[in-house]
Protein backbone atom coordinates (compact mmCIF):
# COMPACT_ATOMS: atom_id res chain seq x y z
CA UNK A 1 0.00 0.00 0.00
CA UNK A 2 2.98 2.24 0.10
CA UNK A 3 4.08 1.27 -2.64
CA UNK A 4 0.80 2.68 -4.41
CA UNK A 5 1.01 5.66 -2.57
CA UNK A 6 4.86 6.21 -3.42
CA UNK A 7 4.45 6.22 -7.22
CA UNK A 8 1.18 8.36 -6.74
CA UNK A 9 2.98 11.40 -5.38
CA UNK A 10 5.04 10.42 -8.28
CA UNK A 11 2.89 10.64 -10.51
CA UNK A 12 1.27 13.83 -9.48
CA UNK A 13 4.56 15.45 -9.05
CA UNK A 14 5.75 14.91 -12.38
CA UNK A 15 2.78 16.31 -13.96
CA UNK A 16 2.92 19.76 -11.83
CA UNK A 17 6.28 21.17 -9.68
CA UNK A 18 9.85 20.34 -8.83
CA UNK A 19 10.01 17.94 -6.40
CA UNK A 20 13.02 20.07 -4.47
CA UNK A 21 13.02 23.52 -4.79
CA UNK A 22 16.33 25.59 -3.34
CA UNK A 23 16.30 29.24 -3.49
CA UNK A 24 19.76 31.05 -2.41
CA UNK A 25 20.09 28.82 0.20
CA UNK A 26 22.93 30.15 2.76
CA UNK A 27 24.56 28.86 5.47
CA UNK A 28 28.21 29.66 7.97
CA UNK A 29 29.91 28.10 10.70
CA UNK A 30 30.91 31.15 12.39
CA UNK A 31 32.31 33.60 10.28
CA UNK A 32 33.39 30.72 7.95
CA UNK A 33 30.18 31.25 4.81
CA UNK A 34 30.15 27.85 3.28
CA UNK A 35 27.08 28.42 1.18
CA UNK A 36 26.59 31.31 -0.48
CA UNK A 37 23.22 31.16 -2.32
CA UNK A 38 22.43 28.53 -3.99
CA UNK A 39 19.59 28.17 -5.86
CA UNK A 40 18.52 24.70 -8.45
CA UNK A 41 15.44 22.62 -8.75
CA UNK A 42 15.18 18.75 -9.29
CA UNK A 43 11.97 17.57 -10.82
CA UNK A 44 9.99 14.11 -9.95
CA UNK A 45 12.52 11.47 -10.84
CA UNK A 46 15.54 13.06 -11.92
CA UNK A 47 19.06 11.97 -10.95
CA UNK A 48 21.24 15.15 -9.92
CA UNK A 49 25.07 14.82 -9.40
CA UNK A 50 26.69 17.26 -7.22
CA UNK A 51 30.56 17.38 -8.48
CA UNK A 52 33.20 19.91 -6.81
CA UNK A 53 36.55 19.79 -4.97
CA UNK A 54 36.23 19.10 -0.99
CA UNK A 55 35.16 22.15 0.88
CA UNK A 56 32.85 23.19 -1.78
CA UNK A 57 30.08 23.11 0.35
CA UNK A 58 28.05 20.23 -1.54
CA UNK A 59 27.62 17.88 1.36
CA UNK A 60 26.60 20.57 3.57
CA UNK A 61 23.95 21.22 1.34
CA UNK A 62 22.36 18.23 1.26
CA UNK A 63 22.43 17.54 4.71
CA UNK A 64 20.62 20.97 4.69
CA UNK A 65 18.17 19.44 2.27
CA UNK A 66 16.58 16.67 5.48
CA UNK A 67 17.61 19.38 7.90
CA UNK A 68 20.61 17.58 9.38
CA UNK A 69 22.19 21.16 8.91
CA UNK A 70 19.91 24.44 9.25
CA UNK A 71 20.19 26.83 6.85
CA UNK A 72 20.49 30.40 7.83
CA UNK A 73 19.32 31.95 4.72
CA UNK A 74 17.19 31.44 1.37
CA UNK A 75 14.44 28.42 1.56
CA UNK A 76 14.40 24.76 0.92
CA UNK A 77 11.30 23.13 0.27
CA UNK A 78 10.54 19.15 -0.66
CA UNK A 79 7.16 18.49 -2.26
CA UNK A 80 5.83 21.55 -1.68
CA UNK A 81 6.96 21.99 2.07
CA UNK A 82 9.42 24.21 3.44
CA UNK A 83 12.10 22.30 5.13
CA UNK A 84 12.72 22.83 9.19
CA UNK A 85 9.98 25.57 9.12
CA UNK A 86 6.19 26.09 8.91
CA UNK A 87 4.98 29.34 6.76
CA UNK A 88 1.99 31.18 8.15
CA UNK A 89 1.01 34.22 6.15
CA UNK A 90 4.33 35.88 6.29
CA UNK A 91 6.39 35.15 9.24
CA UNK A 92 8.31 31.27 9.47
CA UNK A 93 8.39 29.45 12.90
CA UNK A 94 10.50 26.70 13.50
CA UNK A 95 9.53 23.09 13.59
CA UNK A 96 9.38 20.79 16.83
CA UNK A 97 11.61 17.72 16.71
CA UNK A 98 8.52 15.64 16.03
CA UNK A 99 7.97 17.46 13.09
CA UNK A 100 11.27 17.49 11.60
CA UNK A 101 11.17 14.06 12.34
CA UNK A 102 8.11 13.36 10.09
CA UNK A 103 9.48 15.68 6.95
CA UNK A 104 12.30 13.34 7.36
CA UNK A 105 10.59 10.06 6.76
CA UNK A 106 9.94 11.38 3.12
CA UNK A 107 13.46 12.44 2.12
CA UNK A 108 16.14 9.08 2.38
CA UNK A 109 19.94 9.83 3.00
CA UNK A 110 23.17 7.53 2.13
CA UNK A 111 25.98 8.07 4.08
CA UNK A 112 29.37 7.88 3.01
CA UNK A 113 30.41 5.88 6.15
CA UNK A 114 27.09 3.78 6.09
CA UNK A 115 26.34 4.27 9.52
CA UNK A 116 24.40 1.25 9.58
CA UNK A 117 23.35 0.36 13.36
CA UNK A 118 25.89 -1.95 13.99
CA UNK A 119 24.29 -3.98 17.45
CA UNK A 120 21.16 -4.87 14.65
CA UNK A 121 21.90 -7.38 11.57
CA UNK A 122 21.22 -6.39 7.94
CA UNK A 123 17.56 -6.92 8.10
CA UNK A 124 17.14 -5.14 11.57
CA UNK A 125 18.82 -2.11 10.18
CA UNK A 126 16.17 -2.16 7.60
CA UNK A 127 13.20 -2.61 9.43
CA UNK A 128 13.43 -0.92 12.28
CA UNK A 129 12.11 2.85 11.06
CA UNK A 130 9.56 1.14 9.39
CA UNK A 131 8.18 -0.94 11.98
CA UNK A 132 8.92 1.68 14.91
CA UNK A 133 8.62 5.27 13.07
CA UNK A 134 5.76 4.29 10.72
CA UNK A 135 3.93 1.29 12.51
CA UNK A 136 4.27 -1.31 9.42
CA UNK A 137 3.54 -4.73 11.09
CA UNK A 138 6.79 -6.02 12.32
CA UNK A 139 5.93 -9.20 9.88
CA UNK A 140 5.39 -7.13 6.95
CA UNK A 141 8.49 -4.98 7.50
CA UNK A 142 10.49 -7.83 7.48
CA UNK A 143 9.21 -9.53 4.27
CA UNK A 144 9.36 -5.95 2.69
CA UNK A 145 13.22 -5.79 3.48
CA UNK A 146 14.03 -8.94 2.32
CA UNK A 147 12.66 -7.93 -0.80
CA UNK A 148 14.58 -4.98 -0.71
CA UNK A 149 17.51 -7.11 0.13
CA UNK A 150 16.64 -9.07 -2.87
CA UNK A 151 17.16 -6.48 -4.96
CA UNK A 152 20.26 -5.48 -3.62
CA UNK A 153 21.57 -8.41 -4.44
CA UNK A 154 22.22 -9.54 -0.16
CA UNK A 155 19.43 -11.47 0.62
CA UNK A 156 21.81 -14.31 1.89
CA UNK A 157 23.19 -11.90 4.01
CA UNK A 158 20.20 -11.09 5.87
CA UNK A 159 21.16 -12.25 9.48
CA UNK A 160 24.63 -11.08 9.29
CA UNK A 161 26.19 -7.75 10.96
CA UNK A 162 27.52 -4.95 9.75
CA UNK A 163 30.78 -6.32 11.11
CA UNK A 164 30.99 -8.66 9.12
CA UNK A 165 29.81 -7.10 5.88
CA UNK A 166 31.95 -5.67 3.76
CA UNK A 167 32.14 -1.69 2.50
CA UNK A 168 29.74 -2.34 -0.57
CA UNK A 169 27.90 -4.80 1.28
CA UNK A 170 27.31 -2.28 3.93
CA UNK A 171 26.05 0.26 2.01
CA UNK A 172 23.66 -1.57 -0.32
CA UNK A 173 22.20 -2.57 3.32
CA UNK A 174 22.34 1.35 3.43
CA UNK A 175 20.61 2.16 0.38
CA UNK A 176 17.95 -0.44 0.91
CA UNK A 177 17.20 0.69 4.49
CA UNK A 178 16.94 4.19 3.63
CA UNK A 179 14.51 2.41 0.83
CA UNK A 180 12.63 0.66 2.98
CA UNK A 181 10.82 4.31 4.02
CA UNK A 182 9.76 4.69 0.61
CA UNK A 183 11.48 8.61 0.30
CA UNK A 184 10.22 10.50 -2.68
CA UNK A 185 13.65 11.98 -2.54
CA UNK A 186 16.70 9.93 -2.07
CA UNK A 187 20.48 11.87 -0.94
CA UNK A 188 23.49 10.43 -1.51
CA UNK A 189 26.60 11.99 0.30
CA UNK A 190 29.75 10.75 -1.28
CA UNK A 191 28.28 6.62 -1.23
CA UNK A 192 31.61 5.57 -2.90
CA UNK A 193 34.22 7.19 -1.38
CA UNK A 194 34.78 5.03 1.28
CA UNK A 195 35.12 2.00 -0.80
CA UNK A 196 37.92 -0.15 -1.68
CA UNK A 197 37.84 0.48 -5.45
CA UNK A 198 37.10 -2.84 -6.35
CA UNK A 199 33.25 -2.60 -4.44
CA UNK A 200 32.25 0.83 -5.89
CA UNK A 201 30.86 -0.75 -8.98
CA UNK A 202 28.52 -3.01 -7.37
CA UNK A 203 27.37 0.01 -4.78
CA UNK A 204 26.80 2.05 -8.37
CA UNK A 205 25.63 -0.75 -10.34
CA UNK A 206 22.60 -0.35 -7.41
CA UNK A 207 22.39 3.19 -7.57
CA UNK A 208 21.76 2.85 -11.48
CA UNK A 209 18.89 0.63 -10.89
CA UNK A 210 17.45 2.96 -8.69
CA UNK A 211 17.60 5.91 -11.13
CA UNK A 212 16.24 4.06 -13.99
CA UNK A 213 13.21 2.95 -11.56
CA UNK A 214 12.54 6.62 -11.59
CA UNK A 215 13.67 7.32 -8.22
CA UNK A 216 14.42 11.15 -7.54
CA UNK A 217 17.85 11.39 -6.20
CA UNK A 218 20.44 14.11 -5.45
CA UNK A 219 24.20 12.61 -5.41
CA UNK A 220 27.15 14.29 -4.14
CA UNK A 221 29.95 11.99 -6.06
CA UNK A 222 33.67 12.15 -7.15
CA UNK A 223 32.48 9.31 -9.65
CA UNK A 224 32.57 11.36 -13.26
CA UNK A 225 31.71 8.35 -14.96
CA UNK A 226 28.68 7.52 -12.85
CA UNK A 227 27.59 11.50 -12.87
CA UNK A 228 27.70 10.68 -17.45
CA UNK A 229 25.86 7.82 -17.70
CA UNK A 230 23.22 7.97 -14.95
CA UNK A 231 23.16 11.97 -14.07
CA UNK A 232 20.06 13.77 -15.71
CA UNK A 233 21.63 17.15 -14.12
CA UNK A 234 25.55 18.03 -13.02
CA UNK A 235 25.67 20.69 -11.24
CA UNK A 236 29.53 21.96 -10.08
CA UNK A 237 29.98 23.26 -6.92
CA UNK A 238 32.86 25.15 -6.18
CA UNK A 239 33.42 27.79 -2.70
CA UNK A 240 29.82 27.77 -1.91
CA UNK A 241 28.40 28.68 -5.52
CA UNK A 242 26.91 26.83 -8.24
CA UNK A 243 29.79 27.58 -11.04
CA UNK A 244 28.35 25.95 -13.31
CA UNK A 245 25.54 23.55 -14.04
CA UNK A 246 23.31 21.55 -16.76
CA UNK A 247 22.92 18.20 -18.77
CA UNK A 248 25.93 15.79 -18.29
CA UNK A 249 26.84 15.88 -22.11
CA UNK A 250 27.63 20.38 -21.74
CA UNK A 251 29.22 20.44 -18.06
CA UNK A 252 31.89 16.93 -18.36
CA UNK A 253 31.95 16.86 -22.23
CA UNK A 254 32.19 20.75 -23.34
CA UNK A 255 32.89 22.90 -19.68
CA UNK A 256 32.42 26.77 -19.87
CA UNK A 257 34.02 27.60 -16.74
CA UNK A 258 37.78 27.64 -15.92
CA UNK A 259 37.27 26.14 -12.51
CA UNK A 260 34.79 23.45 -13.48
CA UNK A 261 37.76 22.76 -16.53
CA UNK A 262 40.49 22.78 -13.49
CA UNK A 263 38.52 20.47 -11.46
CA UNK A 264 37.41 18.26 -14.47
CA UNK A 265 41.35 17.97 -16.10
CA UNK A 266 42.49 16.76 -11.83
CA UNK A 267 39.85 14.03 -11.18
CA UNK A 268 39.54 12.15 -14.83
CA UNK B 1 53.16 -19.30 8.99
CA UNK B 2 56.22 -17.02 8.17
CA UNK B 3 54.47 -14.61 10.88
CA UNK B 4 54.93 -17.43 13.53
CA UNK B 5 58.33 -16.72 13.80
CA UNK B 6 58.19 -13.17 15.08
CA UNK B 7 55.24 -14.48 17.60
CA UNK B 8 56.13 -15.21 21.45
CA UNK B 9 57.29 -18.91 21.73
CA UNK B 10 54.62 -20.26 23.28
CA UNK B 11 51.78 -19.11 20.61
CA UNK B 12 54.28 -20.13 17.83
CA UNK B 13 53.78 -23.75 19.70
CA UNK B 14 50.06 -23.57 19.99
CA UNK B 15 49.96 -22.23 16.11
CA UNK B 16 51.96 -24.71 14.45
CA UNK B 17 49.91 -27.65 16.64
CA UNK B 18 46.47 -25.95 15.31
CA UNK B 19 48.25 -25.73 12.00
CA UNK B 20 49.74 -29.37 12.06
CA UNK B 21 46.03 -30.57 12.78
CA UNK B 22 44.83 -28.81 9.64
CA UNK B 23 47.23 -28.09 6.95
CA UNK B 24 49.94 -30.90 7.48
CA UNK B 25 53.40 -30.69 8.16
CA UNK B 26 55.38 -27.99 6.03
CA UNK B 27 59.49 -28.31 5.95
CA UNK B 28 60.43 -24.81 7.52
CA UNK B 29 57.78 -25.06 10.23
CA UNK B 30 59.14 -23.77 13.37
CA UNK B 31 59.56 -26.24 15.94
CA UNK B 32 61.34 -24.42 18.52
CA UNK B 33 62.26 -25.62 22.10
CA UNK B 34 59.95 -22.88 24.35
CA UNK B 35 62.34 -20.60 26.27
CA UNK B 36 62.33 -21.40 30.17
CA UNK B 37 61.18 -20.02 32.72
CA UNK B 38 62.77 -20.56 36.01
CA UNK B 39 61.83 -17.06 37.67
CA UNK B 40 58.17 -17.84 37.55
CA UNK B 41 58.77 -21.14 39.62
CA UNK B 42 60.71 -19.16 41.96
CA UNK B 43 58.12 -16.47 42.89
CA UNK B 44 55.44 -18.83 42.78
CA UNK B 45 56.86 -20.79 45.26
CA UNK B 46 57.67 -17.95 47.60
CA UNK B 47 54.25 -16.86 47.25
CA UNK B 48 52.84 -20.10 47.93
CA UNK B 49 54.89 -20.70 50.87
CA UNK B 50 53.74 -17.19 52.94
CA UNK B 51 50.55 -17.78 52.25
CA UNK B 52 50.32 -21.14 53.87
CA UNK B 53 52.51 -19.39 57.05
CA UNK B 54 49.68 -16.65 56.78
CA UNK B 55 46.87 -18.92 56.92
CA UNK B 56 47.93 -21.38 59.66
CA UNK B 57 48.98 -19.17 61.71
CA UNK B 58 45.51 -16.98 61.58
CA UNK B 59 44.08 -21.13 61.79
CA UNK B 60 46.25 -22.27 64.69
CA UNK B 61 45.44 -18.72 66.17
CA UNK B 62 44.32 -19.67 69.72
CA UNK B 63 41.78 -16.15 69.81
CA UNK B 64 39.90 -17.23 66.65
CA UNK B 65 37.35 -19.35 67.73
CA UNK B 66 36.52 -21.62 64.51
CA UNK B 67 33.17 -23.26 65.96
CA UNK B 68 32.10 -19.47 66.37
CA UNK B 69 32.57 -19.09 63.06
CA UNK B 70 30.81 -22.39 62.06
CA UNK B 71 28.07 -21.83 64.10
CA UNK B 72 27.15 -18.45 62.80
CA UNK B 73 28.68 -19.16 58.69
CA UNK B 74 24.64 -20.03 57.74
CA UNK B 75 23.05 -18.79 61.23
CA UNK B 76 19.55 -17.43 60.40
CA UNK B 77 20.28 -13.77 60.95
CA UNK B 78 23.09 -14.14 59.09
CA UNK B 79 21.22 -15.17 55.99
CA UNK B 80 18.11 -12.45 56.78
CA UNK B 81 21.07 -10.23 56.73
CA UNK B 82 22.20 -11.18 53.65
CA UNK B 83 18.93 -11.29 51.89
CA UNK B 84 18.17 -7.52 52.70
CA UNK B 85 21.76 -6.84 52.02
CA UNK B 86 20.92 -8.18 48.07
CA UNK B 87 17.14 -6.74 48.20
CA UNK B 88 19.02 -3.23 49.17
CA UNK B 89 21.66 -3.60 46.46
CA UNK B 90 19.07 -5.06 43.47
CA UNK B 91 16.24 -2.41 44.16
CA UNK B 92 19.13 0.57 44.54
CA UNK B 93 21.05 -0.41 41.27
CA UNK B 94 17.23 -0.88 39.31
CA UNK B 95 15.76 2.64 40.29
CA UNK B 96 19.17 4.32 40.11
CA UNK B 97 20.06 3.32 36.61
CA UNK B 98 16.24 4.71 35.39
CA UNK B 99 17.56 7.88 37.19
CA UNK B 100 20.77 7.98 35.91
CA UNK B 101 19.55 7.60 32.30
CA UNK B 102 17.09 10.42 32.58
CA UNK B 103 19.93 12.84 34.53
CA UNK B 104 22.27 12.07 31.54
CA UNK B 105 19.66 12.60 28.60
CA UNK B 106 18.94 16.20 30.89
CA UNK B 107 22.36 16.79 30.79
CA UNK B 108 23.04 15.95 27.17
CA UNK B 109 19.67 18.24 26.13
CA UNK B 110 19.83 21.44 24.87
CA UNK B 111 17.37 22.55 27.41
CA UNK B 112 19.66 24.89 29.83
CA UNK B 113 17.00 24.54 32.57
CA UNK B 114 17.70 20.24 32.61
CA UNK B 115 20.73 20.83 32.13
CA UNK B 116 21.90 22.81 35.24
CA UNK B 117 19.71 20.79 37.00
CA UNK B 118 21.36 17.55 36.47
CA UNK B 119 24.54 19.47 36.81
CA UNK B 120 23.73 20.43 40.27
CA UNK B 121 22.53 16.64 41.12
CA UNK B 122 25.76 15.56 40.00
CA UNK B 123 27.64 18.08 42.08
CA UNK B 124 25.71 17.42 45.52
CA UNK B 125 25.28 13.72 45.61
CA UNK B 126 28.90 12.97 44.08
CA UNK B 127 30.48 15.71 46.31
CA UNK B 128 29.64 14.61 49.76
CA UNK B 129 30.26 11.73 51.10
CA UNK B 130 27.94 8.83 51.14
CA UNK B 131 28.16 8.16 54.64
CA UNK B 132 26.80 11.33 55.36
CA UNK B 133 24.41 11.24 53.37
CA UNK B 134 23.32 8.14 54.66
CA UNK B 135 22.88 9.62 58.21
CA UNK B 136 21.49 12.57 56.77
CA UNK B 137 18.54 10.10 55.50
CA UNK B 138 18.23 8.55 58.62
CA UNK B 139 18.00 11.67 60.64
CA UNK B 140 15.26 13.44 57.95
CA UNK B 141 12.68 13.03 61.07
CA UNK B 142 15.19 15.97 63.02
CA UNK B 143 15.08 18.09 60.12
CA UNK B 144 11.01 17.65 59.72
CA UNK B 145 9.19 15.92 61.72
CA UNK B 146 6.08 15.54 59.95
CA UNK B 147 5.82 15.58 55.89
CA UNK B 148 3.00 16.71 54.42
CA UNK B 149 1.34 17.48 51.13
CA UNK B 150 -0.22 21.02 50.80
CA UNK B 151 -0.37 24.10 48.37
CA UNK B 152 3.11 25.90 49.54
CA UNK B 153 2.75 29.10 51.18
CA UNK B 154 -0.71 28.63 52.76
CA UNK B 155 -2.04 26.56 55.53
CA UNK B 156 -3.86 24.28 53.33
CA UNK B 157 -2.96 20.66 53.23
CA UNK B 158 -3.86 17.49 51.93
CA UNK B 159 -2.29 14.97 54.52
CA UNK B 160 0.32 14.67 57.29
CA UNK B 161 2.04 12.27 58.18
CA UNK B 162 4.78 11.72 60.91
CA UNK B 163 8.44 11.13 59.16
CA UNK B 164 9.91 8.50 61.17
CA UNK B 165 6.59 6.29 59.94
CA UNK B 166 6.85 7.60 56.29
CA UNK B 167 10.97 6.70 56.30
CA UNK B 168 11.73 3.65 58.43
CA UNK B 169 15.54 2.84 58.44
CA UNK B 170 15.59 0.75 55.40
CA UNK B 171 13.52 3.53 53.37
CA UNK B 172 15.98 5.51 54.35
CA UNK B 173 18.89 3.48 53.50
CA UNK B 174 17.26 2.58 49.98
CA UNK B 175 16.91 6.27 49.37
CA UNK B 176 20.47 7.40 50.49
CA UNK B 177 22.12 4.77 47.95
CA UNK B 178 19.66 5.07 45.29
CA UNK B 179 20.12 8.90 45.16
CA UNK B 180 23.94 8.60 45.40
CA UNK B 181 23.90 6.14 43.09
CA UNK B 182 21.99 7.56 40.26
CA UNK B 183 24.78 10.65 40.48
CA UNK B 184 27.47 8.44 39.40
CA UNK B 185 25.88 6.05 37.12
CA UNK B 186 24.44 9.42 35.19
CA UNK B 187 27.85 10.34 34.65
CA UNK B 188 28.87 6.83 33.29
CA UNK B 189 25.64 6.71 31.01
CA UNK B 190 26.61 9.86 29.82
CA UNK B 191 30.04 9.12 29.23
CA UNK B 192 28.43 6.17 27.56
CA UNK B 193 26.03 8.27 25.07
CA UNK B 194 28.88 10.39 24.03
CA UNK B 195 30.88 7.39 22.63
CA UNK B 196 28.18 6.39 20.30
CA UNK B 197 29.02 8.29 16.75
CA UNK B 198 27.03 11.35 15.80
CA UNK B 199 26.76 9.27 12.34
CA UNK B 200 24.34 7.11 14.13
CA UNK B 201 22.30 9.84 15.16
CA UNK B 202 22.22 11.68 11.39
CA UNK B 203 21.13 7.74 10.29
CA UNK B 204 18.56 7.75 12.94
CA UNK B 205 17.18 11.04 12.33
CA UNK B 206 17.47 10.85 8.18
CA UNK B 207 14.93 7.64 8.43
CA UNK B 208 12.83 9.76 10.96
CA UNK B 209 12.70 8.65 14.16
CA UNK B 210 12.36 11.00 16.46
CA UNK B 211 14.55 11.53 19.45
CA UNK B 212 13.00 9.57 22.10
CA UNK B 213 13.03 6.67 19.36
CA UNK B 214 16.35 7.02 18.20
CA UNK B 215 17.64 7.18 22.18
CA UNK B 216 15.94 4.21 23.41
CA UNK B 217 16.94 2.13 20.07
CA UNK B 218 19.85 3.34 18.89
CA UNK B 219 21.92 5.03 20.73
CA UNK B 220 21.76 3.49 24.44
CA UNK B 221 21.75 -0.44 23.01
CA UNK B 222 25.34 0.84 21.22
CA UNK B 223 26.16 3.08 24.40
CA UNK B 224 25.46 -0.40 26.82
CA UNK B 225 29.13 -1.73 25.55
CA UNK B 226 30.74 1.11 27.44
CA UNK B 227 28.34 1.18 30.07
CA UNK B 228 28.29 -2.36 31.52
CA UNK B 229 31.56 -2.79 32.56
CA UNK B 230 31.79 0.13 34.72
CA UNK B 231 27.90 -0.51 35.96
CA UNK B 232 28.81 -3.70 36.96
CA UNK B 233 31.80 -2.21 39.12
CA UNK B 234 29.66 0.15 40.46
CA UNK B 235 27.49 -3.06 41.84
CA UNK B 236 30.03 -4.07 43.20
CA UNK B 237 30.47 -1.15 45.57
CA UNK B 238 27.37 -0.87 46.05
CA UNK B 239 26.64 -4.75 47.51
CA UNK B 240 29.78 -2.97 49.87
CA UNK B 241 28.54 0.08 50.73
CA UNK B 242 25.62 -1.27 52.12
CA UNK B 243 27.53 -2.24 54.95
CA UNK B 244 27.68 1.45 55.83
CA UNK B 245 24.23 1.35 56.40
CA UNK B 246 24.85 -0.13 59.69
CA UNK B 247 25.29 3.72 60.80
CA UNK B 248 21.10 4.25 60.64
CA UNK B 249 20.55 0.43 61.85
CA UNK B 250 19.28 -1.03 58.74
CA UNK B 251 19.69 -4.55 59.28
CA UNK B 252 21.84 -5.62 56.60
CA UNK B 253 24.66 -8.18 56.61
CA UNK B 254 27.60 -6.08 58.95
CA UNK B 255 24.92 -4.87 61.25
CA UNK B 256 23.27 -7.93 61.73
CA UNK B 257 26.71 -9.31 62.64
CA UNK B 258 27.92 -6.04 64.55
CA UNK B 259 25.09 -6.55 66.90
CA UNK B 260 25.73 -10.61 67.48
CA UNK B 261 29.18 -9.84 68.30
CA UNK B 262 27.88 -6.98 70.76
CA UNK B 263 26.17 -9.84 72.39
CA UNK B 264 28.98 -12.72 72.19
CA UNK B 265 32.15 -10.78 71.83
CA UNK B 266 33.69 -12.66 68.76
CA UNK B 267 33.91 -9.63 66.78
CA UNK B 268 36.83 -11.15 65.15
CA UNK B 269 34.98 -14.19 64.03
CA UNK B 270 31.68 -12.80 62.97
CA UNK B 271 34.43 -10.39 60.77
CA UNK B 272 35.78 -13.55 59.16
CA UNK B 273 32.05 -14.65 58.75
CA UNK B 274 30.92 -11.62 56.75
CA UNK B 275 33.86 -11.00 54.73
CA UNK B 276 33.28 -14.63 52.92
CA UNK B 277 29.74 -13.65 52.72
CA UNK B 278 30.97 -10.51 50.82
CA UNK B 279 33.92 -12.09 48.99
CA UNK B 280 31.05 -14.99 47.55
CA UNK B 281 28.36 -12.71 46.57
CA UNK B 282 30.75 -10.06 44.79
CA UNK B 283 32.06 -13.19 42.83
CA UNK B 284 28.39 -14.30 41.81
CA UNK B 285 27.66 -10.59 40.78
CA UNK B 286 30.49 -10.78 38.17
CA UNK B 287 28.95 -13.77 36.12
CA UNK B 288 25.89 -11.84 35.12
CA UNK B 289 28.40 -8.96 34.15
CA UNK B 290 30.04 -11.40 31.65
CA UNK B 291 26.97 -11.86 30.03
CA UNK B 292 25.34 -9.04 29.71
CA UNK B 293 29.10 -7.43 28.42
CA UNK B 294 28.87 -10.55 25.69
CA UNK B 295 25.16 -9.70 24.48
CA UNK B 296 25.66 -5.72 24.24
CA UNK B 297 28.84 -6.88 22.45
CA UNK B 298 26.99 -8.48 19.61
CA UNK B 299 27.89 -7.12 16.03
CA UNK B 300 30.62 -5.92 17.59
CA UNK B 301 33.18 -8.41 17.36
CA UNK B 302 32.91 -10.29 13.62
CA UNK B 303 33.20 -13.26 15.35
CA UNK B 304 31.62 -14.15 18.88
CA UNK B 305 33.94 -16.17 21.46
CA UNK B 306 31.91 -18.93 22.95
CA UNK B 307 31.40 -18.55 26.43
CA UNK B 308 33.75 -20.30 29.17
CA UNK B 309 30.99 -22.62 29.96
CA UNK B 310 30.56 -23.00 25.98
CA UNK B 311 34.28 -23.60 25.42
CA UNK B 312 34.30 -26.24 28.42
CA UNK B 313 31.59 -27.86 26.67
CA UNK B 314 33.01 -28.32 23.12
CA UNK B 315 36.35 -28.98 24.78
CA UNK B 316 34.93 -32.08 26.70
CA UNK B 317 32.91 -33.15 23.26
CA UNK B 318 36.36 -32.92 21.18
CA UNK B 319 38.90 -33.85 23.48
CA UNK B 320 40.76 -31.13 24.02
CA UNK B 321 41.28 -30.10 20.25
CA UNK B 322 38.65 -27.16 19.58
CA UNK B 323 40.74 -24.60 22.07
CA UNK B 324 43.86 -24.50 19.88
CA UNK B 325 41.52 -23.78 17.03
CA UNK B 326 39.15 -20.85 18.13
CA UNK B 327 42.71 -19.55 19.33
CA UNK B 328 43.23 -19.24 15.76
CA UNK B 329 40.14 -17.80 14.49
CA UNK B 330 40.11 -14.69 16.52
CA UNK B 331 40.54 -11.38 15.00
Amino acid sequence: MTDALATHEHAVGAAASPLLVASNVRKHYGSVEVLKGISLTVNPGEVMCLLGPSGSGKSTFLRCINHLERIDGGRISVGGDLIGYTQRQDRIFEMNPRQVARQRRGIGMVFQRFNLFPHMTALENISVAPVGVKKVPKQQASKRGMDLLERVGLAHLAKAYPAQLSGGQQQRVAIARALAMDPQLLLFDEPTSALDPELVGDVLDVMRTLASDGMTMIVVTHEIGFARSAADNVVFMDGGVVVESGAPTSVLDNPQNPRTIAFLNSVM
Amino acid sequence: MKQANTLPSREVAAETAAGTAIVGTAEDDVVAVPLRHPWRWVVAAALALGFVALLSSLWSNPNIDHSTIKNYAFHPRILSGIGLTLALTAISMLVSTVLGVLLAVMRLSRNPVMNAFAWLYVWVFRGTPLLIQVVFWGYLGLLYSQISLGLPFTDFTFFSIDTNALVPAFTAGLLAMTLNQAAYSAEIIRGGMLSVDTGQHEAAYSLGMSPAFALFRVVLPQAMRVIIPPMGNETISMLKNTSLLSVIAVLELYTVATQISSQNLRQVELLVVVSCWYLFLTTVLSVPQYYLERHYGRGNARQQTPTPVGRMLSTLRKGGKHHAESKGLQP
